[in-house]
Formats: structure tokens, sequence, C-alpha cells
């Protein structure tokens, strides 16, 4: 079986990688590239502990052969923080306890910046029902929207 | 895993060609949230995956005249960000962007949803209400056909092995028309639906309905258009004895399995409930266009 040459960008930084064609962007991510924060729950797209961005759209990697990610633009939660500064989502996620166990809260993380990123100010109705495909065991997902609103709150300078 | 290759051609040509001289099973991929999740378990095992999103215009929307062209491959996020096609068909918009989490609605295709022929897929009922067509490329060039000809039964469809969808158009709109799509799942997110229902209604400007189709989901080895429930509206305002015609002729269509969503009795009376809601969100939202 033939390996594929994938040219991508992840986290701003060129990236090329081999790959069998029935892998996924999750499992090349996680086994070859060692960036293990994306995290396998489900791999049948109803968990989101995968999440990540292709070209600006939360995705499942998990749903995304890796040679798809050929010619396109990657971001996984290894690329949110800035060094040692954390993004205002991930203090909130701390400041709010919004997480136990943390499987789910890598997934959590891009999924809500996906949405602030995109609506400044929205909705508990709206957070809800954007965050509705990330599971949470822990949680009872009360704190995570509350620290998502708070961080929306801050990031508006309120 | 089996043995399996991958390619993305970048023209309609080539990936027909590439279909019909395939020796193995070859399969279309577009959004791959129903394909990947069937690799995964085994369902399907193709020899060959042919990824068309690399051929140009297979995913995006354009207005000609009032009628639309959706590509094959256009993300549900994508049709849900077209204000002018929202504005135009409501119904088929948000029956589009029910399918799945928002991760999905990133990758998830029309196409996808057609051809991966759920009878519980959400976008069919409302594109053939619709009067939706797809052009299918293949082998002997291209059909336009009617959205309600591809799926033939449970993942099954009418596409030869060398044909795929490559876009999906939707009539110009007469005045006063609208449409909608409802279903019902136990919860209010991330479920499959236990019944579909999508209208498409045109008033007179006194508000009686002039045109209408009625489509059910879920209750049947595919969605079925129920020319009878449309029947009820034709001619018609909406009161009580024209709702009670139209939940009667859809109740009368149905065909559902008992499964663990719900029992064969319970799929027939919300079957009429969820075309009667429709229904009534169809002609308001017709009746405000003049």
């Amino acid at each position: 079986m033939s390996k594929h040459h994938v040219s991508t960008t992840i986290n701003g930084e060129p990236t090329e990688f081999l790959c069998e064609p029935q892998l996924t962007l999750l499992d090349v991510l996680r086994d070859e590239l060692h960036l293990t924060g994306s995290k396998e729950g489900c791999s049948s797209g109803d968990c989101g502990a995968c999440s990540v961005m292709v070209d600006g759209r939360l995705v499942c990697s998990c749903l995304m052969l890796a040679v798809e990610a050929e010619g396109h633009t990657i971001e996984t939660i290894e690329g949110m923080a800035r060094g040692h500064d954390l993004h205002p989502l991930q203090r909130k996620f701390l400041e709010h306890a919004a997480l136990q166990c943390g499987f789910c809260t890598p997934g959590l993380l891009v999924a809500a910046k996906a949405l602030l990123d995109r609506n400044p100010n929205p909705t508990e109705t709206e957070t809800r029902y954007w965050l509705a495909g990330n599971l949470c065991r822990c949680t009872g997902y009360d704190k995570v929207i509350r620290a998502v609103l708070d961080t929306a709150a801050e990031l508006r300078g309120e | 895993m089996p043995m399996l290759d991958y390619t993305a051609p970048s023209t309609v040509e080539e990936a027909v060609r590439i279909l019909a001289e395939a020796s193995g099973i070859a399969k279309v991929l577009s959004g791959g949230t129903d394909l990947l999740v069937q690799l995964r378990s085994g369902r399907t095992k193709p020899d060959l995956i042919v990824d068309i999103k690399n051929i140009p215009g297979i995913s995006g929307i354009c207005e000609r005249d009032g009628a639309f062209v959706i590509g094959a491959a256009t993300p549900g996020a994508v049709i849900g960000e077209c204000e002018a096609l929202q504005q135009a068909w409501p119904g088929v918009v948000e029956a589009a962007n029910l399918i799945g989490s928002t991760q999905v609605q990133g990758r998830a295709s029309l196409a996808g949803n057609l051809c991966n022929a759920s009878p519980a897929a959400d976008s069919v009922p409302a594109l053939i209400a619709a009067r939706a067509t797809c052009v299918v490329a293949g082998a002997n060039g291209r059909r336009e056909v009617p959205v309600e000809s591809i799926p033939t039964g449970p993942g099954r469809t009418s596409l030869r092995p060398d044909e795929f969808i490559i876009e999906f158009h939707l009539p110009k709109r007469p005045p006063r028309s609208a449409d909608a799509y409802l279903r019902f799942i136990p919860r209010t997110e991330m479920d499959i639906a236990v019944v579909g229902a999508g209208v498409s209604v045109t008033l007179d400007p006194g508000g009686a309905c002039t045109d209408a189709r009625v489509v059910l989901g879920a209750v049947a080895p595919t969605a079925i258009l129920v020319p009878e429930a449309a029947a009820a509206l034709i001619g018609h305002t909406l009161d009580e004895t024209v709702l009670a015609a139209l939940d009667q002729a859809a109740r009368r269509a149905c065909k559902p399995i008992d499964d663990k969503r719900g029992t064969i009795e319970y799929r027939t009376k919300v079957a009429g409930v969820m075309a009667r809601r429709a229904a009534v969100i169809a002609y308001e939202r017709a009746g405000v266009r003049r």
C-alpha cells in the first residue's frame, strides 16, 4: 500500500507527513505528529473530543482522512496558548472549574473559541447549541457554559 | 482495515473515468461524516475512495435569476451562512442545518446526506418538497433528475457505479412562497429523526394555497412525497378542517418500522402532527412575503 505525501499548515507551521489513506487526521495528529491534545473519544463524530479547525471551520478530526488535509490549514488545541500565556478561554475554564477529568476539554476549548471568534456576544442558548457536539461526562455542562459566557464578556471588555 | 487507496481528481470527467474504471468497490467522498463512520465500523469496505472536493465548483452556492445552484459537497455551515438561500428556501436551510453537530456541519453535504440514503436524512424531505433536482455525472454524460429519484431504499440509490452528484438546483420562487422542515426527536439536538416533515407552499393574495408539496421522512424506506396531503392544502387557507385533512393524509401515507426510536403507531401519529406544524410555519412565512 502506497503512502501519501501530505503538505499542510498546522498551528501556523508548514507541516508535511506521509500517511496511509485510511488514517484519519486525528490518527496522524496524535500518532505521527505527537500532537496529543486532540482526544479520541467515540471515533464517530458524536463526542467532539477531537475538534480542530480546518480552514477556519470547526470539524471533528476523526471524521476526516489525513490525506484530505493536503493544502489545508489546521489549528489544534496546541496552538491556542501563546507560550505560557493561556488563552482567555483556558484561563476561564480553570477559574470556573469547567473540567474534571479533562478529556473533553481540548475539544470544548477549540469549539468555544470557534464560537467566540464568529460571535463575540452569544446567548446562553446559542452557546449550548453550538457546543451540543461536545460531550462531557463530568461537569454537567453548566460550568463550561458559564466559563464561555464569562470569557466572551471579558473579551468584550465588560 | 482493508487495503484502501485514495484519489482526489480535479475534474468531473476525471472522477467519472476513475469511477468507471475502478475494479473493486469505489466510494465517492464529499464531507465524509457518514462515510468515515462506515469505514471505521467495517460496514463499507471500499478499495478506492474518490474525493470530489478538489473539483472546482463542487462546493459553493450561486444564485442565477432567483434560482440556486448548490455544489454537491457544499458543507452545511456554508449553506446556513447564505442569506439569499435562507430568504428563498428557509426550509431547505433549516433541514440541512439539523444534520449533526457544529463540527459535522463543517463538513456534511447535501449529496452525502442524499446518497447515504438513510430514510431519516433531514435534508431530503425538504429538498423534495422544494422540487429540487440534482445533476448526475457519469460515463454517459450528465442527467438532471428529481432528488426523489435518487434514494431507492435504506442505504441504496439509483446511481450507477460510475455516477455521482455534482450539484443541486432549486427553482426560482413565485411570490408568496415559502417552505419549512420540522423533525421530531426526543431531545433538542444531536439525534436522528423519529419523523421529519417538509412542506412547501405558494399562496394567492388572499392567503389560499395554490401549490403545495408535502414530504415525510423516517416513516418509510425512503422519504415519501404525499400528493394527497398536498391536495388537502391546495385551494384553502389554513383552518382546523384543512389541517385535520392534511394530518389524516400524512398518516395514511406512512409505512414506518418499529425500532428503538418509535413504534409504528407512534411514528404514524407524529407524522400527522409534524406535517400540520410544518404547514403552519410554511403558510406563515409565505404570508409575510407579499
